[in-house]
């Protein structure tokens, strides 16, 4: 693993979230119905984050709940090591809701395939949407992020790793490529 | 922390971590049941076989109930009515079940070591529901996730085990699986029910009730096994109650806080009173519940060991 570009720092991370919170007040018209939910580990992480953003811009807080989708994985068995199964922990009715699924990095689209099927299972949203930090290309499913903090085009033997202060020690995003 | 046993057999071959994983890992499936759809699909496509010699009903429904919300197909073989009655081992059973392309047996047998003995034989997964006097290591996590939940820890906790020592499965894999974990572990009986030996397995002995339940965190109160040839060593069933039935009085000398749990079926007013059965110092109902966490843990986690282990043979 060698580091070979640092594309985004804190200060820029931080932009890219406000901006994004704009945007999903914009399309959302407001908080109403609103929740953000992330996808363990980082995405949880991320989805606090935007919620902060959003309480700065229109002062409320909305619902946020964090999914942990291991069980709905289907490549459980392509992993090397045992998946660790980590809590779901969404208190919230989502029926009748606008959720915005929040993700660190979208690359095959199996993640959130698995958040989707995992989802559907708590209720029925009014609509899901997703956003990321960055979407690095890739897809292997017809799934798209409706927020994206930043395209990064990337081959695949790179891989695009988003650090937080809070799983990390420091905000930044960068792009390794694998040895 | 990785889990790569394909079967669980019992609890003293458990390293502390293998236990704490799997204790956490009951702690995320618990949520799955407070859901309005309390399924997920991680075993789906899995085939799990109930295979019981013994008569059981809630450790078997706990298995199905478990298999059922992970997904699973779940098939049941009551050995009363079926080929075993023919005569069939229990090894050509098991590999009878393995040419179904069945992916998990859970068994429970009446003689000690069977469900080792099964696993050696057969390539799927082999969960062990309880063999002979040997071991239960699923009733001993369910028990431990509980005292933990209620706790928040298990090391230096006090435990007592009162009854019928010599003969339960489930007293010996508390014992293995509380010591690894740091509490300590008394336990209660007339001398004719205390084992040789259990003293080496990490446990103190005394036959004075008072004494079991003075300093306890809680007190696990084994079924007295009636319909098992203990009979005529077995004082009054009266006179056992009298000597060491947990009733409110003495519990009310124990500490104000002390769990009473019971691996059921109870049978009120022979080892325990109606009142400390239903009283709030009782988690009897909750085992039950912390008991499908449990075991959709372990299936998960032998269901995923063995998978693994199919695809390093594939590649070797």
């Amino acid at each position: 693993m060698q580091e070979k570009a640092r594309v985004l720092d804190k200060d820029a991370l931080n932009r890219s979230l406000m901006r994004i919170a704009h945007e999903i007040l914009e399309k959302n018209k407001g908080t109403k119905d609103l929740c953000l939910i992330g996808i363990r580990n980082r995405g949880a992480h991320l989805a606090q984050r935007l919620r902060d953003c959003i309480e700065k811009i229109d002062q409320v807080k909305v619902p946020v709940g964090i999914l942990d989708i291991t069980l709905y994985r289907d490549d459980l068995t392509l992993i090397a090591a045992g998946p660790v199964v980590h809590k779901t922990e969404i208190d919230f009715d989502i029926s009748d809701k606008n959720v915005v699924l929040v993700d660190d990095v979208l690359y095959t689209g199996r993640t959130v395939r698995a958040a989707l099927d995992a989802l559907i299972d708590f209720g029925r949203p009014k609509s899901i949407q997703l956003a990321v930090v960055v979407d690095r290309g890739h897809r292997e499913l017809p799934i798209r992020a409706d927020y994206a903090g930043k395209n990064i085009p990337t081959a695949q033997n790179e891989s695009v790793e988003v650090r937080l202060e809070e799983t990390d020690g420091k905000d930044e995003v960068v792009i390794v490529e694998k040895g | 922390m990785t889990w790569t046993r394909k079967d669980l057999l019992g609890i003293e071959e458990l390293s502390r971590e293998e236990i704490e994983l799997i204790l956490s890992t009951a702690e995320s499936f618990k949520e799955v049941s407070t859901r309005e759809i309390k399924k997920v699909p991680a075993l789906r496509g899995k085939t799990v076989v109930n295979l019981f010699y013994e008569p059981s009903t809630r450790t078997r429904v706990s298995f199905e109930v478990a298999a059922k919300r992970l997904s699973a197909d779940v098939i049941h073989i009551a050995t009363e009515t079926s080929s075993v009655r023919k005569g069939e081992t229990l090894i050509d059973t098991g590999r009878n079940i393995e040419a179904l392309k069945a992916d998990i047996i859970v068994v429970r047998h009446n003689c000690s070591g069977a469900a080792a003995m099964l696993a050696r034989h057969v390539n799927l997964s082999v969960v062990n529901a309880g063999d002979g006097w040997h071991e239960h290591p699923t009733q001993a996590l369910l028990d431990i996730f509980t005292l933990k939940e209620k706790f928040g820890r298990i090391t230096g906790l006090q435990v007592s085990i009162v009854g019928d020592i010599a003969h339960s499965r489930v007293a010996r894999s508390n014992i293995w699986g509380l010591t690894k974990l740091g509490a300590k572990v008394m336990v209660c009986a007339p001398e004719i029910l205390i084992p040789p030996g259990i003293e080496e397995m990490g446990a103190s002995v005394t036959h004075d009730i008072d004494e079991a339940l003075r300093h306890a965190d809680c007190v696990n109160v084994l079924r007295m096994q009636f319909e098992r040839d203990t009979e005529a060593a077995f004082p009054q069933q009266l006179e056992y109650f009298k000597q060491f039935g947990i009733t409110q009085d003495r519990i009310r000398k124990a500490k104000k806080n002390i769990l009473v749990m019971h691996p059921g079926p109870i049978n009120r007013g022979i080892e325990i009173s109606s009142e400390v059965a239903d009283g709030h110092n009782s988690v009897i109902l909750e085992q039950v519940t912390n008991g499908i966490a449990v075991r959709m843990s372990v299936l998960f986690l032998v269901a995923q060991a063995n998978d693994q282990l199919e695809k390093h043979e594939d590649t070797h």
